[in-house]
């Protein structure tokens, strides 16, 4: 429930960091079909959590890997960094010729189509493994429900 | 969920709306916020919401389980397919200007609208893919 809020509170600051197309997504995926899949996981499985035990194993590797994590904000630009890398490489040719190139109004739909069409082709490769995992996981067969 | 009265006409009146915004936000995404992605997970929220209020049962005869696995498959080589035909059209995997020679910009607009419908119908059938094999186990 909790996280459906915040779902829903992250797509709000999101459409006021003008990232419509983010929001748009965290809205429709985060506050809506991941609570409905969390309630049913929960409903699914036991409601109540095992009285957890304290690994001092677990422990360390969780603080050996914040730390590397945080020893690599280190080198990230500054916040809103104009000269950051990632404004200088392709970004401006984006901004600036999309509209000659591509001829679509939304910047963001010609980046994720045309340019990065590879890598939305991946991602939608992924999203099918993901299903098919779901589906061999936890899908009953009608050969089971006979047994 | 047979008594909640309210609810199921709620749902009923709402139902068509949420449908028609999904493929306002697949057609539209070159215009305005949205795409294949966000249609496709908005549809298959209107199919769950459907199987929450009116039983899984009920939305499975809606979308059946075998239409899922094919529109699953059918998005991924809608959009594996534009890019051969590209190839096909004498351009590289996925550059969209080759489909039309002679506007390369409507060419773009051509790829791009059916590699997000193929993104779209992917990622509907996958979401309701995933609620059913919940639902599934609910049911037992």
């Amino acid at each position: 429930m909790l996280a459906g809020l915040y779902s829903l509170l992250s797509a709000c600051w999101m459409v006021a960091l003008d990232a419509v197309d983010v929001a748009f997504t965290e809205a429709a995926v985060g506050a809506g079909v991941s609570t409905v899949l969390m309630l049913m996981t929960l409903a699914v499985t036991a409601r109540r959590e095992k009285a957890p035990k304290f690994s001092f194993s677990a422990f360390l590797v969780v603080v050996v890997t914040g730390g590397f994590l945080i020893y690599g904000t280190f080198d990230m630009p500054a916040w809103g960094d104009p000269d950051a890398p990632v404004h200088q490489h392709v970004a401006p040719r984006y901004l600036n010729e999309s509209y000659e190139e591509v001829g679509v109004p939304n910047v963001v739909t010609s980046v994720l189509a045309s340019y990065r069409g590879y890598d939305t082709l991946g991602e939608t490769v992924v999203i099918f493994t993901a299903g098919l995992g779901v589906m061999l996981l936890l899908r009953k067969r009608k050969k089971e429900d006979e047994l | 969920m047979r008594h909640h009265s309210i609810l199921r006409a709620v749902t009923k009146f709402f139902l068509p709306y949420i449908l028609l915004f999904a493929l306002y936000t697949q057609f539209h995404g070159d215009y305005g916020p949205g795409g294949g992605f966000q249609a496709g997970v908005i549809f298959a929220a209107a199919i769950i919401l459907y199987g929450l209020i009116f039983t899984p049962k009920l939305a499975r005869r809606v979308v059946p389980y075998r239409a899922v696995y094919i529109f699953m498959a059918l998005g991924i080589l809608l959009y594996a397919g534009v890019g051969i035909a590209t190839i096909l059209l004498g351009g590289n995997y996925l550059d969209y200007n080759a489909l039309n020679h002679h506007h390369p910009v409507h060419g773009q607009h051509l790829g791009i609208l059916l590699v997000e419908l193929g993104v779209g119908i992917t990622v509907a059938a996958v979401v309701i893919c995933i609620y059913y094999a919940f639902a599934d186990r609910l049911e037992s």
